[in-house]
């Protein structure tokens, strides 16, 4: 009855005014997305290490290689047209492209690309241990990283690691090539321009930025001096929605071409409907449990092992994440190198009481579960709770916000918990140095590593997997990955469940949306509309 | 209206007349209300340090890591601690709050790790938006509500009574969420009458340039009536959404005040004297009422200007309130200290409007 009254009210109001039949198409040369992009902190790529961030930086800078979407394994250079490492695995010399431009019209050289390595290193941001894992420091990185001419790049690291694994780092975010002229025009007080960088744009990329309002939107519009194949469409909007109904409203009205953020209910209602269409990629990205090793029952190896057969895997993968997830146990994602898809354990509750009886435990015993209060989170904690307690382990379900959780996570005041671990880059070592290594088990340790959080103490795993570092040859490197994945699938207090899918529905009229295997590979250069 | 702006006229007049004819009342007055402005910025000085304070505790004692929304989850040891020691938070919390303090004086209100914009911008950003909404639904709600709720007494008990009860009663009890929601997908969706959620459609506010950041008068101001009807379109709903819950408090309030109005001698008196029906009810019960119901609708403006979280989520409006809700939610201290000023400046302004229009209406408050 409300409704009908307020309708009335608005209909009486609205049918003076001339906007009855609003334009329901965004412009034909112009991508529209609604898009929760309030991770934004800032555009400088020597600084953005968010999931938001990512995706811009990869469709508006360029760096020296770049892997093939396809097959991560395969690396092709971008910036670089060919690069050589030294027989000792100490130096890479790159050649630079010729004739590419920045969008300020200034040259692409080997000088800007080692200034950009440089800066990285000096700003110490949050990413800059991706090119300091290799020796580098602000006080050596000028001689180590320089241009021996406009068109030679030298890049000199500390130990002889493995070649896939430097040039995998140098396809991060960090590693983009900014314009060093445009960039040290508005330095200030030595910042080299990360003031300005945070939210100007001063690249080489297929998309330039045209603005960014926080908390509102993000606009790109084409590169017009791009060197490789020009972006279809001249325009991109990124409007911030962070409700996902708001966004599921606005693409099936046709006021957005594409909405990122839906949940589960709402991707089987747009898959029922004939005007959209669901793109999806497999994310470097797992969900896991994690059980501290400073409570007295999750510290015994049967009691990890029971939980393990204590998660209904593919109900929650199923049911609450529909199509967001796929089942996935290793600590590696599917695509990257040395990655294994063994999947032993389900929910098997017989065998997990006979495991808490093994460990004296045959009537279970209390824990605490700290969740992030999103719907998708706490489903899946509710999930948990109801399958634990058939083998007798109440669980209580603390909700808190993100930063929260995270916060007592980092302390180690939990007993379980749930998040996801998203890879930094795409090297298989992103994840085995979370997961399988832990210098320092003690409470002032400095390397968080998620083993670290969860109290595992493990000097023997540790050494195999920085070992690992430099192995050259990638069959033997991926090898030892495998064995890692076994052992931590076995033994570990981590319960590896799913592989996360990225989702975007798009209007019927959108072609060639292309979701990469990283959040920098989501590439709007090839997208069209009809 | 004529008894009114008797009384008013001499108000603003009064000091020189008073002046001139008798010196010393008029300087007792003058005194006086010297006296009443120093007492006013007092007691405005000590609100404004304890809502400092509060907020800053607040802040400091919440559980969450405020280094963490500055570097993020990855960050190596060596630049959480440098970032940790750049927000000062290994000093003592008296010195912070005193540095914090201190700035805030020199205008200085500090950058927000979220936005990584000084505090300041981002609010002349995100006021204006909730400012607009605000102020539109507040005089959708007074221009609905205070008839409402004048009928209502009117026809006590009557079904012009039970109307504005049970529209009110909805009005506390639906979830805004989901009324914003249910409102989208009919006038929105299905009908087609408003704008969906933003301020603007997605291309238009692309190229629009904002001068005072309230779209409305922006168009206006350049002349620009598409984009003008496209706001209207936009806010028309969330404004409507926010009416209804200001309209349904002040139409309640309002048939209270009335009803008390209404059962006094004098206005017994004035129908016994055969003034008109609707003199009494409109001009003579209402004239009376509009002092204390300024009150009301103050307050519920200005805490429509608070913003409200869950229509700016829902209509992905960027306004005051979900800035100040997402950087809670990341300790930016910063920016929830700032925010926290500005809603308490807010208040306290509306407030000392609102006393001042007391003064205006209530004949006995200028005594």
């Amino acid at each position: 009855m409300r409704n009908y009254l307020a309708g009335a009210a608005l209909g009486t109001v609205l049918a003076m005014t001339p906007y009855g039949l609003a334009l329901a198409d965004t412009p034909k040369d112009t991508l529209v997305m609604a898009f929760a992009i309030d991770d934004i902190i800032s555009l400088d790529p020597g600084e953005a290490f968010e999931i938001s961030t990512g995706e811009y930086t990869g469709n508006t800078y360029d760096r020296l290689v770049a892997f093939d979407i396809k097959d991560v394994s395969k690396l092709r250079g971008t910036l670089a047209e060919s690069w050589t490492v030294s027989d000792d695995a100490l130096t890479y010399t790159f050649k630079m492209r010729k004739g590419v431009k920045f969008v300020s019209g200034n040259p692409v050289t080997a000088e800007d690309a080692a200034f950009s390595l440089q800066r990285a290193v000096i700003l110490n941001k949050s990413p800059a241990f991706i090119l300091t894992q290799f020796g580098l420091t602000p006080d050596n990185v000028k001689d180590k990283v320089k241009a021996v001419d406009a068109e030679t790049l030298v890049f000199q690291v500390d130990k002889p690691y493995a070649p896939s694994f430097v040039l995998n780092c140098l396809t991060a975010t960090v590693a983009s090539v900014v314009d060093k002229v445009e960039v040290l025009k508005h330095e200030k007080n030595g910042d080299l321009g990360n003031e300005w960088l945070k939210t100007n744009y001063a690249g080489s990329g297929a998309y330039a930025l045209r603005q960014w309002k926080p908390g509102e939107s993000l606009s790109l519009v084409a590169n017009e001096n791009y060197w490789g194949e020009k972006p279809k469409l001249k325009r991109v909007l990124i409007r911030q929605v962070k409700e996902s109904a708001s966004q599921q409203l606005l693409l099936e009205k046709g006021d957005v071409d594409i909405a990122r953020n839906l949940e589960a209910d709402q991707l089987k209602t747009a898959k029922g409907n004939a005007n959209l269409h669901l793109v999806s990629a497999p994310k470097g990205t797992v969900w896991y449990v994690g059980l501290n090793q400073k409570n007295q029952y999750l510290q015994k190896p049967e009691v990890r092992k029971a939980l393990k057969y204590l998660v209904d895997y593919d109900g929650i993968a199923n049911v609450i994440m529909a199509g967001r997830a796929t089942k996935h146990q290793t600590f590696l994602p599917n695509g990257f190198l040395g990655a294994s898809n063994e999947t032993p354990y389900s929910l098997d509750v017989a065998k997990a009481k006979d495991l808490l009886k093994q460990a004296g435990l045959e009537n279970g015993f209390k824990a605490t579960i700290d969740t992030r209060n999103v719907t998708m989170t706490t489903q899946i904690a509710q999930s948990l709770q109801s399958t634990f307690a058939q083998a007798g382990v109440q669980l209580e379900i603390i909700p808190g916000d993100g930063k929260q959780v995270l916060t007592k996570y980092r302390a180690r005041n939990h007993d379980i918990t749930m998040f996801q671990w998203g890879a930094d880059y795409q090297d298989p070592h992103t994840n085995a140095e979370t997961f399988a290594s832990n210098p320092d088990n003690s409470d002032e340790g400095k390397v968080k590593t998620l083993a670290w959080r969860n109290a595992w103490d493990i000097p023997d795993l540790t050494k195999t997997t920085a070992a690992n570092l430099m192995e050259r040859d990638a069959a033997k490197r991926a090898a030892v990955y495998q064995d890692l994945q076994k052992t931590i699938l076995e033994n570990s207090p981590f319960i590896i469940m799913f592989q996360e899918t990225e989702v975007a529905v798009a209007r019927k009229n959108v072609k060639n949306l292309v979701l990469g295997p990283s959040f920098d590979t989501n590439l709007y250069a090839g997208v069209s509309k009809d | 209206m004529t008894e009114r702006a008797e009384q008013g006229g001499p108000e603003t007049a009064s000091p020189s007349r008073s002046g001139a004819r008798q010196a010393s009342p008029g300087r007792v007055r003058l005194k006086r209300a010297g006296l009443l402005l120093l007492r006013t910025f007092g007691s405005l000085a000590v609100t404004f340090l304890g809502l400092l304070i509060i907020t800053f505790l607040i802040g400091r004692v919440l559980p969450i890591d405020p280094v963490l929304a500055a570097v993020g989850d990855r960050a190596p040891a060596d630049v959480y601690d440098r970032v940790y020691h750049e927000m000062g938070l290994h000093l003592p919390l008296y010195q912070q709050f005193f540095d914090y303090v201190v700035k805030i004086f020199q205008g200085d209100f500090g950058t927000s790790v979220l936005t990584s914009r000084p505090v300041l911008d981002d609010i002349v950003r995100v006021f204006p938006a909730t400012l607009e909404l605000a102020t539109i639904a507040t005089i959708l709600g007074v221009l609905l509500g205070v008839p409402m709720g004048v009928l209502a007494a009117v026809h006590r008990g009557r079904w012009p009574d039970h109307c504005v009860r049970v529209l009110g009663l909805f009005g506390y009890s639906l979830p805004v969420f989901w009324l914003g929601l249910v409102g989208l997908l009919l006038f929105y969706m299905k009908l087609d009458w408003v704008g969906g959620p933003g301020r603007l459609d997605a291309a238009m506010e692309d190229f629009f340039e904002p001068v005072t950041g309230l779209i409305l008068v922006d168009a206006l101001l350049q002349g620009d009536m598409e984009v003008f009807w496209n706001a209207v379109s936009h806010i028309t709903l969330p404004a409507a959404l926010l009416a209804y819950f200001s309209l349904a408090y002040i139409a309640r309030m309002t048939r209270s005040f009335m009803l008390e109005q209404l059962a006094q001698e004098y206005v017994l008196t004035a129908r016994v004297k055969g003034v008109s029906e609707a003199r009494v009810i409109w001009r003579h019960a209402l004239g009376n009422v509009m002092v204390p119901l300024i009150t009301v609708i103050a307050l519920s403006y200005a805490h429509l200007l608070e913003g409200s979280v869950l229509t700016e989520t829902v209509f992905a409006w960027p306004g005051l309130g979900s800035y100040i809700t997402s950087s809670l939610l990341n300790a930016d201290m910063n920016a929830v200290l700032g925010g926290t000023i500005i809603v308490g400046g807010v208040f306290i302004g509306i407030n000392l409007l609102s006393d001042l229009l007391y003064r205006l209406f209530d004949p006995r408050a200028r005594r």
